[in-house]
């Protein structure tokens, strides 16, 4: 299943972000974040814990079903007195959660989160980058393996020379994708895939700020 | 379109050096430049030691430099502007090129400016990682490739740009490009190799190399390609440099052997026995023709190419 992968902010930068403002209502997710353990019941508890010690007052805190939801609104509007005393929300979610929450209710939001990438867990307790949704998808050609996500610099037509024993010159216990492309393309014996010269990339799939508006059949 | 030449080494005509040796002709000794910085706000000339040591190394030593573009990422005083002082006093250049933090506006235009200043060899890189550097936080760009960039190059040759637009002029280059004969694995490296070949790259400088057999069995696959090869040479300074090479560097494997014979120099001594294998192992390839000539990466230490080039027996 697609996952927002996230992780906790410096504890420092959460400390900053929350100066001046002492009473705190925390939100987590029981989706993505508590998967992968950032932001589900147990880490809502101890922020409440840790923010208890530096002098906060918690007014409340809940983990939403799925943050991203329209329906959070709905499940929020229960602490509705908690939230209201509040001076701000720490949110323990995705940034689609704390942005869905912040358009959903006027109040000042701080994300206790960085959203890292959008991924799936490969196997337990591992989760690793798909699709970066660049928008014009080349996967036809590399085997079902996106090089656009999986190549640190996203190459599409081979291997950089940092490339070494199939792993990436940044980090070793990162595959280098191209390995692991030339291996399925070898498999498939579709190697000539890989042979063919890929122009430099559009990157003009969708402008940034990226909107879809479905026209009536 | 100006196109100013004043190439003044050896062979060199306009096209740039490396497309106008004959193949019989072994004569490539080129000499990667490295660690040159410029303090642009107290010292806008040219320093003397960096004149000094040009002039010396250039002077009927070695047919072309590389300059390289923020090597390992750490941020330097420009290539083309290195490529520039290297033209000044009238050596041959090659420019290295990388696609690691310009995008294809940035990259064409360079080009353009540096066809337009006489700069005629370009190598076309990938570039390292951002990470790797000592600005890990920037964004890095990799718009293009190093095949495309070899594209690219032809493409402005044939006076047009990446957006289909005429150009006012032409430009002309020898394009190179680069490959590490020992990677692994190795079949997706020379893939990539002959996609440059086909890019357009009319040279190729290597990975350094130590084992030379192993070598000899690259150049068996990749003679049959239209291109000149310039095997990599980095001097081994000691013992240690050369496992941390084996440990750290991707595609460089230095053998045993010649780890425990620079490890067996009398203390003091090991560089120069660096200078001895290094030579030896030049004046093997000169001889034997292994390949159309050799990049010696004196990391650090070019002062000592001239050395290097005499134990080689070719000064």
């Amino acid at each position: 299943m697609i996952r927002s992968i996230t992780q906790k902010k410096p504890e420092e930068e959460i400390e900053r972000l929350l100066k001046r403002l002492n009473r705190v209502f925390i939100i987590g997710c029981g989706t993505c974040v508590t998967l992968t353990r950032t932001g589900g019941e147990p880490e809502v508890r101890e922020m409440k814990k840790r923010l208890a010690e530096k002098g906060k007052l918690v007014t409340g805190n809940t983990v939403v079903p799925v943050a991203c939801d329209n329906l959070t609104r709905e499940f929020l509007s229960d602490f509705g007195e908690q939230i209201d005393q509040a001076d701000t929300l720490l949110i323990m979610t995705c940034a689609f959660g704390v942005q869905s929450i912040a358009r959903q209710l006027k109040k000042m939001v701080i994300p206790a989160l960085d959203t890292l990438f959008i991924g799936k867990e490969t196997s337990f307790g591992t989760f690793d980058e798909i699709c970066t949704q660049c928008g014009t998808c080349i996967i036809g050609e590399t085997g079902g393996i996106c090089p656009v996500t999986n190549c640190h610099k996203g190459l599409v037509n081979g291997p950089c020379g940092g490339t070494n024993h199939g792993k990436c010159e940044i980090d070793v216990n990162k595959d280098c994708v191209w390995t692991l492309i030339y291996n399925r393309l070898n498999e498939l014996g579709r190697l000539e895939s890989m042979r063919k010269y890929q122009k430099p990339r559009n990157h003009l799939g969708e402008p940034k700020p990226g909107k879809i508006k479905l026209t009536a059949a | 379109m100006i196109l100013v030449t004043r190439v003044s080494i050896k062979r060199c005509i306009a096209r740039g050096c490396l497309k106008n040796v004959p193949n019989e002709n072994y004569n490539f000794v080129l000499l990667r430049f490295r660690d040159y910085q410029l303090n642009s706000k107290r010292d806008n000339h040219m320093p003397t030691p960096f004149k000094e040591a040009l002039e010396s190394l250039l002077k009927d030593k070695v047919d072309a430099l590389n300059v390289t573009d923020h090597q390992s990422s750490v941020m330097r005083y420009p290539s083309l502007g290195g490529a520039m002082l290297v033209k000044d006093l009238g050596g041959e250049v090659i420019l290295q090129m990388t696609c690691r933090d310009r995008n294809r506006l940035a990259l064409q235009a360079d080009l353009l400016f540096a066809s337009s200043r006489g700069i005629q060899n370009v190598l076309c890189l990938t570039g390292d990682s951002v990470i790797l550097g000592d600005h890990k936080e920037a964004k890095s760009v990799f718009d293009l490739d190093s095949s495309q960039l070899l594209k690219t190059v032809r493409t402005l040759e044939n006076g047009k740009d990446l957006g289909g637009n005429d150009l006012d002029g032409g430009v002309s280059f020898c394009a190179g490009a680069i490959v590490t004969p020992e990677a692994d694995p190795l079949e997706p490296q020379l893939i990539k190799f002959e996609k440059k070949i086909d890019a357009g790259a009319e040279f190729i400088q290597t990975q350094a190399v130590y084992d030379l057999d192993k070598f000899e069995e690259f150049m068996d696959y990749a003679r049959q390609f239209n291109a000149k090869i310039l095997a990599g040479i980095i001097l081994l300074t000691s013992a240690p440099m050369a496992r941390f090479m084996n440990k750290n560097i991707a595609g460089v494997f230095v053998p045993q052997e010649l780890i425990d014979e620079i490890a067996s120099a009398p203390k003091g001594q090991a560089i120069k026995k660096g200078i001895e294998i290094t030579g030896r192992m030049i004046r093997r390839i000169h001889e034997e023709k292994m390949c159309d000539g050799v990049h010696i990466m004196a990391i650090g230490k070019e002062e000592l190419v001239p050395d290097i080039m005499a134990a080689a027996g070719l000064l």
